[in-house]
C-alpha cells in the first residue's frame, strides 16, 4: 500500500533522512522505532510533504505522492496524527471532530462520529467545552478520533503514546489494535515504546540517525537481543546499533 | 486647565446627548466594518494589513462609479440603485483585497514577520497614488441620495435627528456583523479559517487548503470594508484619495482596542471608538478628536495591552 524508496529530506542545511526504504502492506500494522532524533517524526512529515522530499518516492496505492500538497493527501485516504496531537485549542471538541472531516461527504459524518465515539465514549461528555482544556489523554484520544473522521485507508500515527499515564498508554494501544482489526486500516506507528508497539505489529523497522538499520517482524524484532537493550525497559547498557 | 476648560465646555442637556450618541452609533458601525477586516487577517497570518484602509477608500470610489453607472444604465429608484452598488461595490472591491494578497502577501509567506509589513505600507502607498492618478486629487461629490428622517425632542431643547441613512447604516451594519459570525462559526469555511489561525500545519493535514483560506479572509474583509466605503460616500456625500489614511488608522485602532484577533472586539472597538470621537467632538474639541481617538490607543496599549476582549498571549495547550 505504500513504498517508500531512497527518501531523503531534512532542514535547510540539515539532512535528517538519509535514504530511507520501506513498505507498509495492506491492513498490517507497520512499526518504526528509534531513540529522540532518529527522523522518526521527519520521516511521516516528509510523507506528508512538510518538509518536501529532497530525493526518492514515495508510492502510495500506486500512485506517487512525492510532491502531493499536503491538503490533497487526506482526500486520497492517508490521516496523519502528529506528534503533540495538535488539537485546535480555542475549537470545541465537535468543531475538532468536524474538521476531521473537513475533506469528506457530510452525509458520512454521522456515523463516523458515532465510530469514533464508540472507541473514545469519554469525549462525549465533552463534546461543547474547548480543545485545550482537555487532558493529555483526552487530547490524544480527540486527535486519534479526529484522524478517523476522513475514513482513512492509512492512517500515520506519531508518538500516540507520548506523555501519557500508563492506563491510558494500554487503552491507546488496544484501540490503535481495534481500528485495524474493524476498520481494516492499515498503520503506520511511530513510538518510543517499542515494546508494546511491537507487540501489536507486523512488521517494524529500527531507524537510527536517519536510516533504517533493522527490520523484522514485530515478533522478530521483540526477541532480538540488540533491540531489547538499545530501546526497552531493562535492557544491557549497549550501544546502540549501527 | 483653561486650554482644556475652553476646550471642553460644549453643550449640554439631554438632547445634544442623544444626538451625538446617534452619531457616534453611526460613526461606530462604519469603523467596525473595516477593523474586522484588520483584526481578521492579523488573526490568520498574523500581520497588520497597513492597505486595508485604502481598500476601503477604494471601495468608496467604486461605489461612486457603481452610482454613475447606475443612473447610466437609467435606474432611478434609490433602494435598487443602492441594492445594485452594494453588490457590484462587494464584487471588485474583493477582487482588489484578493489580487492585494496574491502579488504582495502570498509571495513573503515565511518570510521575516517584517517584510509584508513594508511590503503592506508599499500597498498601501500604490493604491492611494493609483486612485489618485486615476481620479485626480480632488475630493468627488455624490448628491444626497437618501433624505429625511425623524426627528424628536425628549429635553425640549432642541430636535434631535435621525437620519433614515443613519438608521440604514446602523440596520445594514447589524445584519452584516450576524451574517459575518454565523459564516465564522458555523460554516466549514469558517472553521476552516478558524483552524489556519490556531495550527495552520494541522488545517492543511486534516484537507483545508490554507492559501485558498487565507484569499478568502483577504476576500471577506474587503467586501465588508467595500459596504464601509459606500456608506461614508451616502453619509458624507465626499470622497478622496486620501480617505482611507485616517479611517483606516482608526479603524485599526478599534481593533487594537478591541483586542486584536477578536472579532466581536473589532465591532465592539468600533462603537467605542465612534462614540469617543462624536462625544469629544461634541463636547469637547473638534479639532482634537484625533488627539482624543489616538489618546485612547496609548492607554489601552499601556494599561490593557491584549485589548478589552483579547486574549493573553499565553495559553495551556
Amino acid at each position: 500500500m505504500l513504498e517508500i524508496r531512497d527518501l531523503r529530506s531534512g532542514y535547510g542545511l540539515i539532512e535528517v533522512l538519509q535514504g530511507i526504504s520501506l513498505r507498509v502492506e495492506t491492513g498490517e500494522i507497520a512499526t518504526l522505532i528509534g531513540a529522540n532524533g532518529a527522523g522518526k517524526t521527519t520521516l511521516l512529515m516528509t510523507l506528508s510533504g512538510q518538509p518536501r522530499a529532497r530525493n526518492g518516492s514515495i508510492v502510495f496505492d500506486g500512485k506517487d505522492i512525492t510532491h502531493t500538497p499536503m491538503h490533497n493527501l487526506v482526500r486520497l485516504g492517508i490521516a496523519h496524527v502528529p506528534e503533540g496531537r495538535h488539537i485546535f485549542p480555542r475549537m470545541t471538541v465537535l468543531e475538532n471532530l468536524q474538521l476531521g472531516a473537513f475533506a469528506c461527504d457530510p452525509k458520512n459524518f454521522a456515523d463516523d462520529l458515532d465510530f469514533a465515539l464508540t472507541l473514545f465514549p469519554q469525549l462525549e461528555s465533552r463534546m461543547a467545552q474547548r480543545g485545550g482544556t482537555l487532558s493529555g489523554g483526552e487530547q490524544q484520544m480527540l486527535a486519534i478520533g479526529r484522524g478517523l473522521m476522513s475514513r482513512p485507508r492509512l492512517l500515520l500515527l506519531d508518538e500516540p503514546s507520548l506523555g501519557l499515564a500508563p492506563l491510558i498508554v494500554r487503552q491507546v494501544f488496544d484501540t490503535i489494535r481495534l481500528i485495524n482489526r474493524e476498520r481494516k486500516t492499515t498503520i503506520l506507528l511511530v513510538e518510543q515504546n517499542a515494546f508494546q508497539a511491537l507487540k501489536l505489529s507486523d512488521k517494524a523497522y529500527v531507524m537510527v540517525n536517519g536510516a533504517i538499520t533493522l527490520s523484522g517482524t514485530g515478533a522478530e524484532l521483540l526477541g532480538n537481543s540488540e533491540v531489547q537493550a538499545a530501546y526497552m525497559e531493562g535492557g544491557l547498557a549497549q550501544t546502540v546499533p549501527a | 486647565m483653561e486650554f482644556l476648560s475652553r476646550a471642553c465646555a460644549g453643550g449640554a442637556g439631554i438632547d445634544y446627548f442623544l444626538q451625538q450618541l446617534v452619531n457616534g452609533v453611526t460613526l461606530g458601525a462604519i469603523y467596525g466594518l473595516i477593523a474586522i477586516g484588520y483584526t481578521m487577517v492579523y488573526g490568520i497570518i498574523g500581520m497588520i494589513n497597513f492597505a486595508h484602509g485604502d481598500i476601503y477608500m477604494i471601495g468608496a470610489f467604486i461605489s461612486l462609479v457603481g452610482f454613475l453607472l447606475m443612473s447610466a444604465l437609467g435606474i432611478t429608484s434609490v433602494p435598487i440603485a443602492i441594492a445594485g452598488v452594494l453588490l457590484f461595490a462587494m464584487i471588485f472591491t474583493a477582487v482588489y483585497g484578493w489580487t492585494v494578497e496574491r502579488v504582495a502577501y502570498r509571495p513573503l509567506r515565511g518570510a521575516p514577520r517584517l517584510a509584508p509589513l513594508i511590503s503592506a505600507i508599499g500597498v498601501s502607498i500604490v493604491l492611494q497614488n493609483y486612485v489618485q492618478l486615476a481620479q485626480g486629487a480632488r475630493v468627488k461629490p455624490l448628491q444626497p441620495m437618501v433624505q429625511g428622517g425623524f426627528t424628536f425632542s425628549p429635553g425640549g431643547e432642541f430636535h434631535v435627528t435621525i437620519s433614515i441613512l443613519q438608521i440604514m447604516i446602523v440596520l445594514l451594519t447589524l445584519s452584516l456583523m450576524a451574517g459575518f459570525t454565523y459564516l465564522i462559526q458555523k460554516t466549514p469555511l469558517g472553521r476552516a479559517q478558524r483552524a489556519t489561525e490556531q495550527d495552520r500545519t494541522m488545517a492543511a493535514l486534516l484537507g483545508v487548503d490554507v492559501d485558498r483560506t487565507i484569499s478568502a479572509t483577504f476576500v471577506i474583509g474587503a467586501s465588508l470594508a467595500a459596504v464601509a466605503g459606500l456608506m461614508v460616500t451616502l453619509y458624507y456625500g465626499v470622497i478622496d484619495f486620501y480617505l482611507g489614511f485616517v479611517a483606516g488608522i482608526k479603524a485599526f485602532t478599534a481593533a487594537v482596542l478591541g483586542g486584536i484577533g477578536s472579532l466581536p472586539g473589532a465591532m465592539l472597538g468600533g462603537l467605542l471608538i465612534g462614540l469617543i470621537e462624536a462625544f469629544w467632538s461634541g463636547y469637547c474639541s473638534i479639532a482634537y478628536k484625533d488627539v482624543a481617538v489616538f489618546g485612547v490607543l496609548v492607554l489601552v496599549l499601556i494599561f490593557r495591552p491584549t485589548g478589552l476582549l483579547g486574549r493573553p498571549e499565553v495559553e495551556k495547550v
